[in-house]
């Protein structure tokens, strides 16, 4: 642990120090410039601005951290997922209401509506729909390609709770990290992706 | 066996870049087709009017308002900003400066004026019409913002900072989204604003009437979008962040031809 976090630390001096940043604003100034610049508006509060160890590295090393650094990060962003005990496979028909739904989150919205993962602004996910983005990869027969068995259900569980626990820099939200989404519908998704009857499989 | 496994990813790889080229190119088209015999003009005229129209407690129009080329000079002006303003001692995009003016040639309280930036189908706002005849006045300038002024300087470097500063609930940065080549969102095609041509083809027709929901947007309302895509909470109308995010994609656009207001999805 110890260990750990010298590394850490170490990691982000060379990276503060590093001849990419720019000289007249440093980042402490910017991040305090973004605080006064913007106000909290719905559910949409000004906690929102603090970067955490994730956004800091990411941002300070331009989404390319040293090794050392992202491995150490992605192991506590790992161990800090709480995975359900038992089947992560929910129902790919309500797995499919939140993949196709880009809503959630922001300010002009309700909070006690649910959220969509939205997962269609990024990633294909049905042979059928041909909107869809493509800033991720394209995610279509992704269980017949890839088998749905416990190991690959913790997988996707966790790359959807976490998408940093397993990428760094992935420019992926960390749905369950931040509430965005709940473990029943993570599980449901789980589903959409891996499920030979979900319409993505088919 | 081996040749097979060796042709099927290829065969799959052509396929995707065949329906991507496809799917782009529809979507320039369309683009395109939306853009002739735009709504826009409407909201020009309108906001020429608006311009020349008396009102504020000093019952004064904006026609005397100092753009950066001098008072009452509106050609090219919306094209060669945002810049340094010595009378302010900040840098100002086009909406910004025109609050300014409100505020010292109408006499217009802030607040008022203020009261509402951004517009709706039903009743757009008094800033998305006057920024589409600004943005008229402009066309076929060269974009030019300041470059100058070390505050200048520092808000092309504050923008760029911004652009690819990780924040709000979900990460994002703009550069997610506008950092990479050849990428969609949903359906519609993301440009790199960090690159000159891209930067270009979107700063060149902002303020824009957008089709899809029968409005005129502005670049202001643009950023503010962006981030409440992004789940962060809001900009401050008219801020140093907004400025210099704007400044950080006019300085990227430099040297296109200013055509807005646009017509776009």
């Amino acid at each position: 642990m110890t260990t750990k976090k010298w590394m850490l630390a170490a990691g982000l001096t060379a990276l503060v120090f590093s001849p990419a940043a720019v000289a007249d604003l440093s980042y402490a100034e910017v991040q305090q410039i973004i605080k006064r610049d913007f106000h909290a508006k719905g559910q949409a509060k000004m906690d929102r601005l603090d970067q955490d160890v994730v956004q800091r590295v990411c941002t300070q090393s331009d989404d390319k951290p040293p090794a050392d650094v992202a491995k150490a990060i992605e192991a506590d962003q790992l161990a800090a997922i709480p995975f359900p005990s038992g089947s992560l496979m929910g129902d790919w028909k309500k797995g499919a209401s939140s993949a196709w739904s880009g809503r959630g989150m922001q300010w002009h919205e309700d909070p006690k509506k649910p959220s969509g993962g939205g997962c269609y602004n990024c990633h294909e996910i049905s042979a059928k729909r041909t909107s869809f983005g493509t800033i991720g990869p394209s995610l279509r027969g992704f269980g017949k390609k890839r088998g749905s068995g416990p190991d690959m259900q913790k997988y996707v569980y966790g790359k959807i709770y976490n998408a940093k626990a397993y990428s760094l820099c992935s420019h992926m939200p960390r749905f369950g990290t931040t509430g965005s989404l709940t473990e029943q519908q993570i599980k449901d998704l789980v589903a959409y992706i891996l499920d030979s009857n979900s319409p993505n499989n088919q | 066996m081996r040749a097979t496994a060796f042709v099927w990813p290829l065969t799959a790889a052509i396929a995707l870049a065949t329906t991507q080229v496809a799917a782009q190119s529809r979507f320039e088209q369309y683009q395109k087709m939306v853009g002739e015999d735009s709504p826009a003009e409407l909201f020009v005229l309108v906001g020429a009017d608006l311009w020349r129209k008396k009102q504020g407690p000093k019952n004064a129009s904006l026609e005397r308002c100092d753009l950066g080329k001098g008072p009452g000079v509106v050609k090219g002006a919306y094209a060669s900003m945002p810049r340094y303003f010595k009378d302010t001692g900040n840098v100002e995009d086009p909406e910004t400066r025109v609050l300014y003016c409100m505020m010292t040639l109408q006499g217009r309280d802030r607040k008022e004026a203020l009261k509402r930036p951004f517009g709706n189908a039903d009743k757009p706002s008094e800033m998305e019409y006057l920024m589409a005849y600004l943005a008229f006045e402009s066309r076929g300038y060269k974009i030019h913002p300041g470059k100058s002024h070390p505050k200048e300087k520092r808000a092309y470097e504050l923008g760029k900072q911004l652009f690819f500063a990780r924040t709000g609930l979900w990460d994002f940065s703009c550069a997610s989204c506008h950092g990479t080549e050849g990428l969609r969102i949903r359906m519609s095609d993301l440009p790199v604003l960090s690159k000159a041509g891209p930067a270009r083809a979107a700063m060149s027709t902002w303020p824009a009437y957008r089709v899809s929901n029968s409005q005129m947007k502005t670049m202001q309302w643009r950023i503010n979008n962006c981030y409440r895509q992004m789940r962060t909470p809001e900009p401050n109308w008219g801020s140093e962040v907004v400025n210099s995010m704007h400044m950080y994609l006019m300085v990227t656009a430099e040297g296109g031809t200013y055509a807005g207001p646009g017509t776009k999805r």
